[in-house]
């Protein structure tokens, strides 16, 4: 009888080498996230007329397996401002719970919860500085979207360095490179956000989205979008890209079955 | 084969977890900071200070935005910077940057509460020393310069390291471009290997003495600098933020730079 259980059920020694006792952590010192485990892809946001829109794709990748396909990563707080999150996963659902309990302790208030997208922004690029600054970063870079102290559309980007950045389109992760480029073409930055309409914007958005789903592996076609007013907030998160069109791959070795 | 080979002779320990931790302990790549390009630029007359920086924020080859000021007002009003009459700038790692820039201004501000005068600018000065300095061991990231008027109404200008060092200069420049805009300065401001034309043969020869220069040449520098770096480096560009400080108080301006 084998009385160790670290060697039960483990494949034989002496064919497969024995177990490398480095991923027990037994000493040695104490570690945190290093890197994230399960992640979303980009989060994309402009600027318009009298509002905001954010949107983000509903896939949740492990590694490059599509994980999960129906991942909510557009978060609401205190229904005036909007959260898209890149990044790990469970670091955005700790920062879910965490923007939870502050909506609740402000709603206790006389006033209710009066913390604007501009708040919440300051709030969140904090918490992300303090934990880099422990080494022990939450893995996301997020999008903060609603309106300012005097009701100005609002758009800003925190990442998990504490880094922190707004201007009138911005996109996290591979939609810095495929989508803000797009954005720039058709919103340019002369062009006041005032000349912009909701339905422009919603347009682009959806654009971009198609072109990340072509070129970003770790994209899918379902996607969340938000669009936030003054009247509200206008959340879909069960939206599926439409007009797709594959013509171009046709021609590109690597996308379908070879000839040659 | 060698490797099925080095895992029996480590046989002979047996059990998985009491094998030391050494052989492997797994390395974290968490890296704290990141740059964020951009370049700032101080320079002081006999009754004013400037200090300038271009408002382009990069991360690696991309622009996060072209509208993140660098330079700060100190010990003013939060929204309007009103009542303050000390400036701050910060270029490296932005996050590190902001943070530093809010510790001062509370130090400052707390300091007139206190006391009931505003703080001088050797003082702030010396205290800005000691917060870098505080982090020596996980440093600001950054490179600051404090502009100010002296107790005698003259421009007074102090440059820092990432850990505190520093001194009263009449220019500096740093950043991504300090390599390129220092020289210049040196030959301009402080007129390096300039000498008066007919003084006299080989070492006979007078260097051109340095003395405060007026406003308006200083600013012309300036913006020479900044249009001068914008061609040769492509983390400076965007737009050219000037703060002027005067014993009338503290003017700020913006200039276009080039967007490529």
């Amino acid at each position: 009888m084998d009385h160790f259980p670290g060697t039960w059920g483990r494949p034989r020694n002496d064919v497969y080498g024995a177990y490398d006792p480095s991923y027990l952590q037994s000493t040695g010192p104490k570690t945190h996230t290093t890197s994230p485990a399960v992640t979303g892809t980009s989060v994309i946001g402009v600027k318009f007329n009298g509002g905001v829109v954010l949107a983000t794709d509903n896939l949740a990748s492990y590694g490059s397996l599509a994980r999960f396909t129906d991942t909510k990563r557009l978060r609401i707080f205190g229904n005036k401002a909007v959260v898209g999150f890149g990044g790990d996963v469970s670091d955005m659902q700790y920062i879910d719970r965490l923007l939870e309990s502050i909506d609740i302790r402000e709603n206790y208030s006389s006033h209710g919860n009066m913390l604007n997208a501009k708040n919440l922004h300051t709030y969140l690029a904090k918490v992300f500085y303090k934990r880099r600054s422990e080494f022990n970063p939450l893995w996301n870079h997020v999008l903060v979207a609603g309106f300012d102290g005097e009701g100005k559309p609002f758009l800003s980007s925190a990442d998990l360095l504490g880094t922190t950045f707004s201007a009138p389109h911005l996109a996290t992760g591979f939609g810095a490179h495929l989508a803000v480029p797009i954005l720039r073409r058709l919103f340019p930055e002369e062009k006041p956000i005032e000349e912009i309409s909701r339905e422009e914007a919603v347009d682009a958005l959806k654009q971009c989205l198609k072109v990340l789903f072509y070129r970003d592996a770790r994209s899918l076609d379902k996607y969340s979008i938000a669009v936030i007013t003054q009247e509200g907030i206008d959340l879909k998160e069960d939206e599926q890209l439409e007009g797709q069109s594959w013509a171009f791959a046709e021609r590109i070795k690597g996308y379908g079955a070879q000839t040659v | 084969m060698t490797s099925l080979m080095d895992h029996q002779a480590r046989e002979t320990v047996g059990y998985s977890f009491s094998e030391s931790t050494a052989s492997g302990v797994k390395q974290h790549g968490f890296y704290p900071y990141t740059d964020n390009g951009g370049s700032t630029l101080g320079i002081t007359g006999s009754d004013f200070a400037i200090l300038a920086g271009d408002t382009r924020s990069t991360s690696g080859y991309n622009i996060n935005s072209r509208m993140v000021p660098k330079v700060f007002k100190i010990g003013g009003d939060d929204e309007t910077g009103e009542g303050a009459n000390i400036i701050l700038s910060v270029v490296g790692f932005a996050a590190d940057g902001t943070a530093l820039k809010e510790r001062l201004d509370t130090v400052v501000k707390m300091y007139k509460y206190q006391h009931g005068k505003p703080m001088t600018v050797s003082a702030c000065a010396q205290r800005l020393s000691t917060i870098l300095y505080q982090k020596r061991f996980f440093p600001y990231y950054v490179h600051a310069i404090l502009a100010g008027l002296d107790e005698e109404g003259k421009g007074a200008l102090y440059s820092y390291d990432p850990v505190g060092s520093y001194e009263r200069e009449q220019c500096r420049a740093a950043g991504a471009a300090a390599s390129l805009i220092m020289p210049f300065l040196d030959n301009q401001v402080n007129f390096k290997n300039q000498y008066i034309p007919g003084s006299g043969e080989g070492h006979a020869l007078a260097a051109k003495k340095a003395e405060p220069l007026p406003l308006e040449t200083v600013k012309g520098l300036v913006r020479d600098a900044f249009t001068s770096s914008v061609e040769r480096h492509i983390e400076v560009g965007d737009n050219l933020q000037m703060v002027i400080i005067t014993k009338d108080g503290i003017q700020e301006v913006y200039h276009p730079l080039k967007k490529d």
